[in-house]
């Protein structure tokens, strides 16, 4: 009789948690990208050996504990000040691996200075931006990325361009940049994508070490419970409504 | 062998960073105290001592680029004026509940608003009092001279790193703006000690460094909130700095700080040559505030004035130090207007002999 004990042995493993990763319960909500996102970079970091080497900063927002599962050195920034607080760190420790993981209102509204100006200095830092169109942790608001005509709890009928402002594209705004070296937007929801996200995020590091620039790589993501709907459906609809918008690829690449 | 050299309040404040050996200063150009950032440009620390100097976009950035790296052990540094160290406020919440040393000089100018870019002391409350949201205390340092403005630099991050909290300078346009003769003390070469408590790297076998000012369970931040508050009370208890004169045979007291603690000591000689008892405390610590020398003279003399360049800040401080056992007048200038000691003695006169 097969029993589980007699299968767990090396030759039958065929997936192990990373090291980079804490053993903590992640608090987001079902169906959410964040989970699969922080596994992507944490997988980086662990395949380039640079644990013990990485410092991270964590922003507020449904991210704002990132700090608990990733398991690097890390500081909680305020409110869209996270690349000021990693340009202060890589600036006392430049031999460190140093990286941002935002969401859209922490990086695209409140901290677009901080954002911006990070960028264009050539902060050699890696910004993870994940893009979901919403503010999540404060209960679906508004975010500066919600799409033309979609629903939140601060644009109950719809975004009205005219007078909310359009969806920004920020990924595309700062790769006009000359300081940032590589740009790209992946995103999390197949396997396939979340491996294609994993190689960009590996590639950023190792842009770092060489002292390239800002890297900064969009995840666009879904939002399962303020979008009201199944992660199944956050997910299809994320494919035809956000991807035309916000499309997926490289949008700068070194050349 | 001693170095003297005439300097500039601002320019002297940079040399004295350089030499406690910080590792970085983030700033944005204020009237007045632009000339921070300029000499430490000029200086090439990078050259000298290794030390970073960044100009940040704005005075948030600032701040937060001392938080990063205050947290990775650093000495870090930054310095603005009153519109820029309201902007930094937020920043500064973040680094006194994360317990992050750092240090952060104001040279004070009048306000509210856009105010004027002359000399002030209108931010006393703003420095004494915490400044940002939450139960926090910035231990705060108060020069009247360029040769203080030095020491305390040094003095600064001694402090922040003894308890591992902000420390603000409180100067304003006045000692920023004027040279004076300075003895530099020597260079502090930067440290490179690691700390626990830093984000330098995970040690392989160690839990990884996490630095937040966040507590969602109520019963965690309230332990927060406790340990802050017990760090307050050795802060009370240790750091207590103030010059006095003329106290011994005093029937009144003048307290003042600062560039203003200066000109009321001129009008404190000039009551002497009338025949007035006055003599004179200058905190050097506004917070902690010189409670216990406040609240004993309380017992032997007949009143208190308060000079300063706001319309009546520290008196408040002044008032519950003395705690209802003697009258605590004030008397002040503000808006970037600087009283004279003759003012100063009128003001007494008439409060206290009878105009």
């Amino acid at each position: 009789m097969i029993m589980a004990e007699n299968l767990k042995n090396p030759e039958n493993l065929v997936y192990e948690k990373t090291k980079v990763l804490t053993d903590r319960v992640l608090h987001y909500c079902p169906g959410c990208g964040h989970g699969t996102a922080h596994r992507m970079l944490a997988e980086a970091i662990d395949d380039l050996g640079i644990q013990e080497e990485t410092i991270g900063v964590a922003p507020v927002g449904c991210s704002v504990l990132a700090y608990y599962y990733f398991d690097v050195d890390m500081t909680e920034a305020a409110h869209g000040r996270a690349p000021a607080v990693a340009t202060g760190i890589k600036r006392v420790m430049p031999e460190k691996y140093v990286f941002t993981y935002q969401g859209d209102g922490d990086l695209a509204a409140i901290g677009t200075a901080e954002t911006i100006h990070a960028c264009n200095r050539g902060e050699n830092i890696l910004i993870v931006f994940v893009n979901n169109g919403i503010y999540g942790m404060t209960g679906g608001q508004m975010a500066p990325t919600t799409l033309e005509n979609m629903k939140s709890t601060t644009s109950p009928r719809g975004r009205d361009v005219k007078t909310m402002g359009a969806p920004l594209k920020i990924t595309e705004l700062i790769a006009q940049l000359p300081g940032t070296y590589y740009v790209a937007r992946h995103s999390v929801h197949t396997p396939a994508n979340a491996r294609k996200t994993k190689r960009a995020l590996k590639k950023a590091l190792e842009y770092q070490k060489e002292e390239k620039g800002t890297c900064f790589i969009e995840v666009v993501s879904n939002c399962p419970s303020n979008w009201k709907m199944t992660p199944v459906e956050s997910n299809k609809w994320m494919e035809e409504n956000m991807f035309p918008f916000y499309p997926l690829g490289d949008i700068k690449v070194p050349q | 062998m001693k170095e003297l050299r005439l300097m500039k309040g601002n320019e002297a404040l940079a040399e004295a960073a350089i030499r406690a050996g910080a590792d970085a200063y983030f700033g944005y150009p204020i009237t007045p105290q632009s000339e921070v950032i300029e000499y430490l440009m000029a200086q090439n620390t990078e050259e000298r001592t290794g030390m970073v100097v960044l100009q940040a976009e704005s005075e948030v950035a600032a701040i937060n680029m001392v938080y990063g790296a205050a947290g990775c052990g650093k000495k870090a540094i930054t310095t603005s004026s009153s519109p820029g160290i309201s902007l930094k406020q937020e920043g500064l919440s973040y680094i006194a509940g994360a317990e992050l040393p750092c240090v952060v000089a104001n040279i004070v100018r009048g306000g509210p608003g856009l105010g004027t870019i002359q000399p002030s002391q209108s931010d006393y409350l703003q420095a004494v009092k915490g400044g940002g949201h939450g139960d926090y205390k910035l231990i705060v340092l108060a020069p009247a001279t360029v040769q203080e403005t030095v020491d305390y630099v040094k003095l600064a991050f001694d402090l922040a790193f003894k308890y591992r909290n902000p420390v603000m300078i409180l100067s304003d346009g006045i000692i920023g703006q004027m040279m004076e003769k300075v003895e530099l003390f020597e260079q502090i070469p930067r440290s490179d000690k690691v700390y626990d408590w830093a984000t330098t790297g995970k040690e392989p076998g160690k839990d990884h460094v996490i630095i937040t000012s966040l507590q969602l369970q109520p019963e965690n931040q309230e332990k927060v909130n406790l340990r802050l508050q017990a760090k307050y009370k050795e802060v009370e208890k240790n750091e207590v700095l103030y010059e006095s004169y003329n106290i011994d045979d005093a029937e009144y007291v003048f307290v003042a700080f600062g560039s203003c603690g200066r000109i009321t000591q001129k009008a404190m000689e000039l009551a002497r040559k009338k025949g007035y008892k006055v003599g004179q405390i200058r905190p050097q610590t506004l917070y902690p505030f010189p409670v216990e020398i406040l609240s004993k003279l309380a017992d032997k003399v007949k009143g208190f004035l308060t000079v300063e360049m706001n319309a009546g800040q520290m008196v408040e401080d002044v008032r519950l130090a003395v705690n209802g056992k003697k009258p605590v007048e004030y008397y002040g200038r503000f808006g970037g207007m600087i009283p004279s000691p003759e003012e100063i003695l009128d003001a007494f006169e008439q409060k206290f002999i009878g105009g």
